[in-house]
């Protein structure tokens, strides 16, 4: 399975690698959502569904059908 | 006044980021606000002295969060900035920014200047620089892009008269991009130049890739030839955002610095709590309940002292002015009209004050956070809940505010259902009815049952839009690709005069805008209530003499017993008598019909109304309208006209029935169609009747 933001734990980083460009609005482009750039799981809504984001210092809240979309590399931190 | 001689000044940045705080800072209470042509965007224009004597016009364009729009309102903000014709057209723009957001603010910065357009940037709550550990290199970043830095707090008030002295000496600001982002597709965008040399070329790619009217140009020949497929477009749309932050990041890199070991952040902190699984929706609930139990309670004294006023003004007139049908219309037609407008400023102002603080403080962006998969389940968006909390205020400017919702058919049933929600033009109405056939009791001590019950009806508005969204979704087959994207701003302690100056315009917009269509309808009632046709109007006093006869009144009750027969026969006395039978079920007299009939366009009307039927015909010692309604008596049955059977059936057909000319307008124009309104109010007015009719039988 692809890992996504839809993978994230809450409280997990990673970069985002890719995406298909017609699955992901522009306005979310715009807030910083482009590949290479840092996103983070903030917050998961109650009933799972949306999911609070930091991405590139832009906090968002996006539903969960969209951030399966969102291709990522999770950064792994070494406690 | 807007002058040639003034400097255009546009006001243009992302959503949050005190932009309309610098536009109060630099106007003051000096402002306009009015629609642009043909649609609802509000079109909000201030004025501001700068020094050297120069004055500008400075216009406050819709949040936006970049060019590429995708609503009416960020429409409005290209449409004005592609036309070098409007006389709006900025001579300088000023792009606001919030400190700690700059690298996403800038985004749009860096398009604006492509325009080249001379533009300023503000950066604004430069207060919290300090506590988000973040230090700027002025020059650096003014030097690389290419602008003139203000570095503002609107919160605190400092940096204004800097930014001031910058609007006076914009000639000397840059207008030269920053950036090349047409190395994108440098094949594509020289074939573009070569066709259209006297275009700037980003003006030339914004008509290629937005829906906008472009008046200078061809824009069906731009298209036709330049055209690329939705999803190329869109490629090229990424690669260009791309080099913007690119451009954007290189500049950061040395020109901001965040020492994160000092900042602070309690944005966590709240958010754990805010957005909790249970204390979210305990916090949620707890802060509508304190809403509308003080909309009741808080709004009571002026609006008692309101009432009482103009009863005694009405007297006052009565007395002080020569006798006549003018005095008649200015003490019973004019006065009362007025007062019923009037009445309804502080519950207005309360609704707006409380609504404008949560959109302030950032937590309504929460509350769409906390509700969206609920929402979902009934076919609604987050979002919806904005509409339908302001909806609370009124159903205008929240049927606008579904603007951002990307999902046409969640949009759409937003719209269909938010005049479900309890406007505050239903307030009067409930008001006066909750006080004429619900105790005024305590229930365990604390529990207002006037508010208790006003609180019922908020939530059966609430719970009836709900309902019909969840019918709507299983009705309406609508296909579209569901967006969903919500920035979640910095909590902010929302700014006591941005809070104030909303609610003076929104209150100052309802009293003018209900206010004369309240007032026309009252003096016209006032015509019709004061003649009439025939025998039976004109000969009042001899007919209940006759009918007398053999049991002389009191000169009092005589008087009485005229002023009824004459409303009786007067011809809206007709009008109300022709619908007694289709009312009379719901538990309504014909005074009740008449004041049905005339609010049928806007529901505020009704108990204004009621005080001019009241004042026309009723005894003088009853000052107030509501102890002139409590004082009513069926004549056949001999009960109260307003008991608790009709009171609540009463209720209940406001609550549901679609009274708002204004309403039905709006969403016509944002539908674009007659069939959804016209839907609406047969859907709502024949259910509000049923249900009524239903209440009534049961409880009488």
């Amino acid at each position: 399975m692809l890992t996504t933001i839809y993978s994230l734990k809450k409280g997990e980083k990673a970069i985002i690698k890719d995406f298909d460009i017609d699955a992901v609005p522009l306005k979310l482009l715009e807030m910083g959502c482009l590949p290479g750039n840092q996103v983070a799981l903030l917050q998961i809504a109650p009933f799972g569904d949306p999911l609070y984001l930091d991405i590139n210092g832009s906090h968002v809240a996006i539903r969960i059908e969209t951030a399966k979309e969102i291709e990522v590399d999770i950064i792994k931190t070494n406690l | 006044m807007i002058s040639k001689q003034n400097i255009n000044v546009a006001l243009i940045g992302n959503p949050n980021v005190g932009k309309t705080s610098v536009f109060n800072q630099l106007t003051g209470l000096n402002q306009q606000v009015g629609n642009y042509p043909g649609i609802t965007v509000e079109k909000k224009i201030g004025f501001c002295k700068l020094p050297n004597n120069i004055k500008a016009n400075i216009l406050d364009l819709p949040g936006t969060y970049s060019l590429n729009a995708s609503s009416i309102d960020e429409n409005v903000v290209i449409e004005l900035l592609l036309n070098k014709n409007d006389k709006l057209y900025p001579d300088v723009a000023l792009v606001v920014t919030d400190v700690e957001n700059l690298k996403r603010n800038l985004l749009l910065f860096t398009q604006i200047k492509d325009l080249e357009i001379p533009t300023i940037l503000v950066i604004n709550m430069a207060d919290r620089m300090k506590f988000k550990g973040i230090s700027l290199d002025i020059p650096y970043l003014e030097q690389h892009l290419k602008t003139k830095i203000a570095l503002v707090s609107s919160r605190k008030g400092y940096g204004i008269e800097e930014l001031k002295q910058l609007i006076v000496s914009f000639k000397t600001i840059s207008s030269e991009p920053c950036l090349n982002a047409s190395v994108i597709d440098t094949e594509y965008f020289n074939s573009l130049r070569k066709a259209f040399p006297n275009q700037l070329l980003y003006k030339l790619w914004l008509v290629i890739t937005q829906d906008v009217n472009f008046l200078n140009l061809e824009r069906n020949e731009i298209r036709s030839s330049f055209t690329k497929s939705h999803s190329d477009l869109k490629r090229l749309q990424q690669k260009e955002t791309i080099k913007r932050y690119q451009f954007i990041n290189d500049v950061l890199k040395l020109g901001l610095k965040i020492d994160t070991s000092i900042a602070k952040d309690y944005r966590s902190k709240l958010d754990r709590v805010l957005t909790h699984k249970i204390w979210g929706y305990v916090i949620f609930f707890l802060i509508l309940f304190v809403i509308f139990q003080s909309i009741f309670e808080w709004s009571k004294i002026p609006m008692d002292f309101i009432d009482a006023s103009f009863a005694s003004l009405s007297s006052l007139a009565a007395e002080q002015l020569p006798a006549g049908v003018l005095t008649d219309l200015i003490s019973q037609g004019i006065i009362p009209g007025i007062g019923g407008i009037l009445i309804f400023i502080p519950q207005i102002a309360f609704l707006f004050m409380f609504i404008s603080i949560l959109e302030e403080s950032g937590y309504m962006s929460r509350v769409v956070f906390l509700m969206d998969k609920i929402m979902r389940k009934f076919g609604l968006s987050g979002k919806s809940v904005v509409p339908l909390i302001s909806g609370t205020a009124c159903a205008i400017p929240a049927i606008m505010a579904t603007r951002n919702i990307e999902n046409w058919k969640e949009r759409l049933i937003t719209i269909l259902v938010t005049p479900f929600t309890t406007c505050s033009a239903r307030l009067p109405v409930y008001a006066i009815i909750i006080a004429l056939v619900i105790p005024d009791e305590r229930l365990f001590g604390f529990l207002n049952m006037q508010g208790m019950t006003l609180m019922l009806l908020y939530l059966l508005g609430f719970g009836m839009a709900i309902f019909s969204a969840y019918i709507l979704n299983k009705i309406l087959k609508i296909q579209s690709k569901t967006y969903f994207v919500v920035e979640m701003p910095n909590y902010k302690l929302p700014l006591f005069k941005n809070v104030g100056i909303n609610v003076i315009e929104k209150t100052k917009a309802f009293i003018f805008g209900a206010g004369k269509i309240i007032l026309a309808i009252s003096i016209v009632l006032w015509f019709l209530a004061s003649y009439g046709p025939g025998e039976k109007f004109n000969k009042a006093e001899q007919i209940v003499t006759q009918n007398t006869i053999n049991k002389p009144l009191s000169p009092a009750d005589f008087e009485n017993a005229v002023a009824s027969q004459k409303l009786e026969n007067s011809y809206i006395g007709i009008m109300g008598k022709a619908i007694e039978p289709a009312i009379s079920p719901l538990g309504y007299d014909w005074k009740i019909g008449i004041a049905i009939i005339s609010s049928f366009a806007a529901r505020e009307v009704f108990v204004g109304t009621l005080a001019t039927i009241y004042s026309v015909g009723g005894s003088e010692n009853e000052v107030t309208i509501k102890n002139k309604m409590a004082a009513e008596i069926n004549p056949v049955t001999g009960e109260k006209i307003f008991n608790f059977a009709s009171g609540i059936s009463l209720l209940l057909f406001y609550a549901f029935a679609m009274q708002c000319a204004s309403t039905l307008a709006v969403t016509k124009k944002e539908t674009n169609s007659w069939k959804w309104p016209a839907g609406q109010l047969i859907f709502m007015s024949g259910f509000a009747y049923a249900v009524a009719l239903i209440a009534y039988q049961i409880l009488k």
